[in-house]
C-alpha cells in the first residue's frame, strides 16, 4: 500500500489522529500521550494569564515536530476569533488555526455563521483554517469556497463522549466535500473513531476521551490503532451488507 | 498612571517599561504573550516599550484546550 498521507496547508501528516491538550490532570501526561498516539497535531488554547497558576508553559510539553493547532475558543463572534488567530500566529504558533466560535453555552454548539465569516477573513491572511462546525453541507461548501483547509464537523457535543450522533450529516460532507473532513468533538471511544474513519473521514480530533481516561497514554494508543484500522478498512473498500444470510461455506457436496 | 490590564484597572509607576511591569508582576516570560493597545509586542521589545497612561494591556498565555 502506498504511503497514506493527509495534506493540510504545506504540512503532510501520516497520523490521522489529532489530539488536544485540554483536561489532562497534569501537563506531564501530554508527552507520553503524544508518543503513544503518534499524533502529529495538537490543539492549544489562548487565555488571559492567571498569575497564581502560571507555573508551567504548556508549549514545553509539546515536542517541536508536533504541529500546533491553536483554537479560538472563547470567541463569541468572527472578529474575536480573528483576533485570537492573529495573536497565536504572532506568538509563534504557526499558521494553523482551529476556528471555534461558540455563543450557545448550554450545548456548546458552534456558531456556523460566525465561523464562516472568520474563515473568509483568515484564509485570505494565509492561515491554514480548520473550522469546527455543525455538519451542514451547504455551509461546508461555502467554507471550501472561502478557502478552508478542512472542515471539522462535530460527532456529538464537546466533551460528551457520545460518538457519531450526527453520522448521516457527516456522511454527506464526506461524500461531497473536496477538502478533508475531520470529525471533531464527541468521539468517546476508539470504536467511534474507527467508525468515523471507516465512513471515510480523513482524520479525527480526540481530546476529552484521551485526557480524562484513567491512563491517557494507553487510551491514546488505543485510539491510534482504531484510527489506523478504520482508515485501512476504508481504503480496502468494505464488503456490502446483506439483509439475508449468505453462506461462507459451499452449500453443495455435503458428506451425508 | 493608570493602565487597563486584562480588563482591570491598575496603577503603575510613571514611564515604566513593559519589561518593568512584567518583572514587577513576577510573570514567567517564556510563555507570556503581550498585546498592547491591540498590537502584539515581541519579547525583545519589552525593555524599550514605555507605557503610557490609559494603555490597554492583555497578558496572555497558551493553556490546555481541545
Amino acid at each position: 500500500m502506498a504511503q497514506d498521507v493527509l495534506q493540510l496547508g504545506s504540512m503532510r501528516f501520516t497520523s490521522r489522529l489529532f489530539t488536544g491538550t485540554g483536561k489532562f490532570a497534569a501537563h506531564a501526561q501530554i508527552p507520553p500521550m503524544l508518543a503513544a498516539s503518534g499524533s502529529q497535531m495538537i490543539t492549544v488554547a489562548l487565555r488571559r494569564i492567571d498569575s497564581a497558576s502560571q507555573t508551567e508553559n504548556i508549549l514545553d510539553f509539546i515536542p517541536k515536530e508536533v504541529t500546533l493547532l491553536p483554537n479560538t475558543s472563547g470567541a463569541r463572534n468572527a472578529e474575536q476569533a480573528v483576533r485570537i488567530a492573529r495573536i497565536a500566529r504572532e506568538a509563534g504558533c504557526g499558521d494553523f488555526i482551529k476556528i471555534e466560535v461558540i455563543t450557545d453555552m448550554k450545548y456548546l454548539m458552534p456558531d456556523n455563521y460566525e465561523t464562516l465569516r472568520a474563515t473568509e477573513i483568515l484564509a485570505k491572511e494565509g492561515f491554514v483554517v480548520l473550522p469546527y462546525v455543525l455538519p451542514d453541507l451547504p455551509l461546508a461548501k461555502r467554507l471550501e469556497a472561502a478557502g478552508a483547509a478542512a472542515v471539522m464537523p462535530l460527532g456529538a457535543p464537546i466533551g460528551t463522549n457520545r460518538g457519531l450522533e450526527t453520522k448521516e450529516l457527516i456522511a454527506l460532507l464526506i461524500e461531497n466535500c473536496t477538502v478533508p473532513v475531520v470529525v471533531d468533538a464527541g468521539i468517546g471511544r476508539p470504536s467511534h473513531a474507527a467508525a468515523a474513519m471507516e465512513m471515510g473521514a480523513d482524520a479525527v480530533l480526540v481530546n476529552t476521551a484521551i485526557a480524562t481516561a484513567q491512563d491517557p497514554a494507553v487510551m491514546a494508543r488505543a485510539f491510534a490503532l482504531a484510527v489506523q484500522a478504520g482508515r485501512m478498512a476504508y481504503l480496502a473498500k468494505m464488503a456490502e451488507e446483506s439483509a439475508v444470510a449468505r453462506a461462507s461455506s459451499p452449500l453443495t457436496g455435503f458428506l451425508h | 498612571m493608570q493602565l487597563l490590564v486584562n480588563g482591570a484597572k491598575e496603577q503603575c509607576a510613571k514611564d515604566a517599561t513593559l519589561a518593568e511591569l512584567i518583572g514587577h508582576k513576577k510573570l514567567r516570560k517564556d510563555s507570556l504573550v503581550v498585546e498592547l493597545n491591540g498590537a502584539i509586542i515581541k519579547q525583545e521589545l519589552w525593555a524599550t516599550t514605555r507605557l503610557k497612561d490609559g494603555d490597554q494591556l492583555e497578558l496572555l498565555s497558551f493553556v490546555g484546550g481541545g
